[in-house]
């Protein structure tokens, strides 16, 4: 990323702001930005023709943010969005809280009116940085075309370091318009400055170390932390080499490999019962890079009451603010485990004789566990799960996926076995509908090379559904999956489960989703049974260019087993005996 | 409890905003900022006080440092230190019962520093209780106050404890400019 191949950004040249902006990004490596133009960033736009830039037209600036989000998400680059002032820039503010939620490394450039008039309402004029301010790492107003270089530089920096975050920087009209000098190396940032509060002791990794030999029935909570650091192989080791199995957060899947023998799978509200139980009974809880969110614990006060807990996390602000820990470890996940690693030996785990536990674990999976949904006699019926389990089996579970929010995404998290870093594209924290299409898309421009899809409900996916106009006008091999069940599926199983099924404002009537591709110039299909799936995903598959597919599935399907909220990790509704969906040996 | 922050922040538009939006979104009250020069260019000194569990006391520190224009975060919690407060309360005060409240300013060792034919001004520092003695006197004896301004409370802990000596106790090593900045000064 600190590639300064092109001239602009080595040699000192005097430019306008507007081209000073671009010249910025492409010496910080930035080759893709989504965008949207308009009056007050009209000058930026101007000048862009002249840079090695790709710019994304989008429908909705909403679009332009998920998008760079998705970029990141997929590449683990920064991903870049811009918008003109007022509308423009507020229209980029969900997905922003979506990037800090979920800290993924954005940068967001708006443009503002001029500086002469800044503060007098004037015409798309919005105070954007007091706006963002709580959703974003950082944020700058910037109003003279000479701080423009050293502002973009610093908020890529900061974007990127650390937990990494959303940072937005608000230029104005008339510093895009002056000019001034322009160098690239004397606009570099002050060297970053780690959190004064990071701290890894001698002695916390020694009794860390301690508690793991010590453990017999220890689990490792996997966070979104492993693949923000790149712990991949350092976590593998550390299951491998003691022996403990891992539970994986929804932003946790792919950080540590679906098929391998010690991944129990997802934990939380949607987890599998084996998978909380063993959380509930574990009595050491390893956590990495991850945040003890509510949607993971259930209640703080029941949660994994035998455990002693240690906490590796980069953020020391994540320490005990929702669980307790009795070891923290803050720092940088791969750096604390490459220390403590050399403190863990496989003989212990011989010692410990983890296989009774782990053997403890399995047998609590029971008929529950495994499933065999391949091999399920076609009852008529199309099940969302179905649908996921055939998209992971057809693809090979190589491809990249995006998924909205709701209960095809739970449907995915469990059904879809995701082997590799950065596969599931999804907005855990924020949990932000119309998520799914638009970071597609960025997933797909950081990837091109990837079978990208996207997986969405009925509803999610028309909140952003005007951009499948940019996925025909990008020309994107996009594949589009719609889990159709003619509800706002997850609203109403809460209906169902906790409101006497007072179905109140969740069903929904959509359009015609196969048409609307069409009238965008995009092919697609309905599915509306489980024997035409196959070859409708294929067909999808096989098709040169985007392709949509409304899957027509069951109603009043829910997912399952959930923990309703604020109660205790164990305290599930299981999966009802009438659930078609048994689950039999083949398939895992 | 009272926490008590020492903070110190870059001297730029907004930084006070972003301390206090950090404090409005953890849903805690700030009961007093006091916000000036430091010891440093370009540096503003901020005393923060403000009500919330024991434990909030490392969130609260380690989210402040999250923000990009805090340079140092010092918890003072229980520590040595010397803390004022500057309060000026305006009484009304006619020829008959002023030599009265000059009394009681001078038992307090405050000042008075306006005087009318209606009313007075006192001018006291101290710890905050102190403040809150004279105007409970003030009131008991049936005075009638007619503005109080109260700073809120200033804290710098005491012994050889300069920020730079702060700075160079923390276990984390730091970039080098700061640290010969530092050296020379010594």
């Amino acid at each position: 990323m600190d590639t300064q191949a092109n001239s602009p950004s080595t040699t000192p040249t005097m430019l306008t702001g507007a081209e000073i902006l671009w010249a910025t990004l492409v010496g910080e490596g930035v080759t893709d930005v989504f965008g949207y133009p308009g009056g007050a960033i009209l000058p930026a736009y101007d000048a862009l023709r002249k840079f090695p830039i790709r710019h994304i037209l989008v429908r909705h600036e909403q679009g332009a943010a998920h998008m760079a989000d998705g970029y990141a998400r997929a590449s683990g680059k920064v991903g870049v969005a811009i918008a003109t002032s007022g509308p423009g820039a507020t229209n980029l503010v969900t997905g922003i809280a979506t990037a800090m939620l979920d800290s993924i490394p954005m940068l967001c450039i708006t443009g503002n009116v001029s500086s002469k008039v800044l503060g007098t309402d004037a015409f798309q004029e919005v105070d954007i940085t007091g706006v963002t301010l709580p959703v974003t790492k950082h944020n700058a107003l910037v109003t003279r075309a000479e701080d423009i270089a050293p502002a973009l530089r610093l908020a890529i920096q900061i974007a990127r370091s650390g937990r990494p975050g959303p940072v937005l920087v608000d230029i104005t009209k008339d510093a895009q318009q002056a000019t001034a000098l322009f160098d690239f190396e004397a606009a570099k940032p002050k060297p970053y400055r780690p959190h004064p509060m990071l701290k890894v002791e001698i002695h916390g990794l020694a009794q860390a170390a301690e508690l793991i030999r010590s453990a017999k029935k220890p689990i490792i909570l996997a966070g979104h932390g492993i693949q923000q650091s790149g712990a991949m192989e350092q976590v593998r080791t550390l299951a491998e080499r003691a022996q403990i199995p891992v539970a994986m957060t929804l932003l946790g899947i792919g950080g540590f490999p679906a098929s391998h023998p010690l991944n129990l799978g997802m934990m939380g509200m949607h987890g599998e019962a084996w998978v909380n139980h063993a959380i509930q009974e574990a009595d050491l809880i390893l956590a990495c890079g991850m945040r003890f969110d509510d949607r993971v614990i259930g209640t703080p006060s029941t949660y994994a009451p035998n455990a002693k807990k240690i906490h590796i996390e980069i953020d020391p602000a994540e320490i005990n603010k929702n669980i307790k820990v009795d070891v923290a470890l803050v720092g940088d996940l791969k750096e604390v485990l490459e220390q403590l690693l050399p403190q863990i030996s496989s003989h212990h785990a011989g010692q410990r004789n983890s296989s009774t536990w782990i053997k403890t674990i399995e047998a609590s999976k029971g008929q529950s566990a495994v499933r065999d949904i391949k091999n399920l006699p076609d009852s008529g019926h199309l099940y969302a799960a179905h649908v996921m389990h055939d998209l992971w089996r057809i693809t090979g579970g190589n491809a990249i996926v995006s998924t909205d929010v709701g209960q095809h995404q739970m449907w995915e998290a469990q059904y879809f076995h995701h082997e590799t870093p950065r596969s599931l594209i999804t907005s855990g924290g924020l949990g932000t509908m119309g998520f799914a299409l638009p970071s597609a898309i960025g997933a797909k421009v950081a990837c091109p090379k990837k079978e990208v899809w996207v997986i969405a409900g009925d509803g999610g996916f028309q909140m952003t559904a005007a951009e499948l106009a940019t996925i025909k006008q990008e020309n994107l091999k996009i594949n589009i999956a719609i889990i159709n069940n003619g509800y706002l599926g997850m609203v109403r199983q809460w209906q169902e489960f906790f409101y006497d099924r007072n179905y109140e404002s969740t069903p929904l009537i959509s359009p015609d989703f196969v048409k609307l591709a069409d009238a965008h110039g995009i092919a697609g299909r309905a599915v509306k049974t489980r024997s035409e799936l196959e070859a409708a995903v294929n067909e999808a598959r096989a098709h040169n260019g985007p392709f949509l597919l409304n899957f027509l599935v069951e109603q009043e399907d829910s997912v399952y087993p959930m923990i309703p909220a604020g109660r205790a990790l164990h305290e599930m509704i299981r999966r009802p005996g009438h659930n078609p969906i048994v689950e039999t040996s083949n398939d895992l | 409890m009272l926490h008590t922050f020492v903070a110190y922040v870059e001297d730029k538009p907004g930084v006070l905003t972003r301390v206090a939006s950090l404090f409005r979104r953890l849903n805690i009250n700030i009961i007093s900022v006091t916000v000036g020069c430091s010891e440093r260019d370009g540096i503003s000194r901020m005393t923060l006080v403000c009500e919330a569990s024991a434990e909030a006391g490392h969130r609260i520190r380690a989210s402040l440092y999250k923000l990009d224009n805090i340079i140092e975060v010092d918890d003072i919690a229980g520590a040595p230190a010397v803390t004022r407060e500057l309060a000026l309360i305006k009484v009304a005060a006619t020829k008959q019962t002023r030599s009265a409240i000059f009394e009681l300013a001078e038992v307090f060792r405050a000042r008075i520093v306006d005087l009318t034919a209606e009313s007075l001004m006192i001018e006291m520092t101290g710890v905050e209780s102190k403040v809150e003695g004279l105007v409970q006197v003030l009131e008991d004896s049936d005075f009638q106050i007619l503005e109080i301004s109260r700073s809120g409370k200033m804290t710098m802990r005491r012994g050889h404890h300069t920020s730079r000596v702060l700075k160079a106790m923390r276990p984390t090593a730091e970039e080098p400019e700061e640290a010969e900045a530092a050296a020379e000064a010594e």
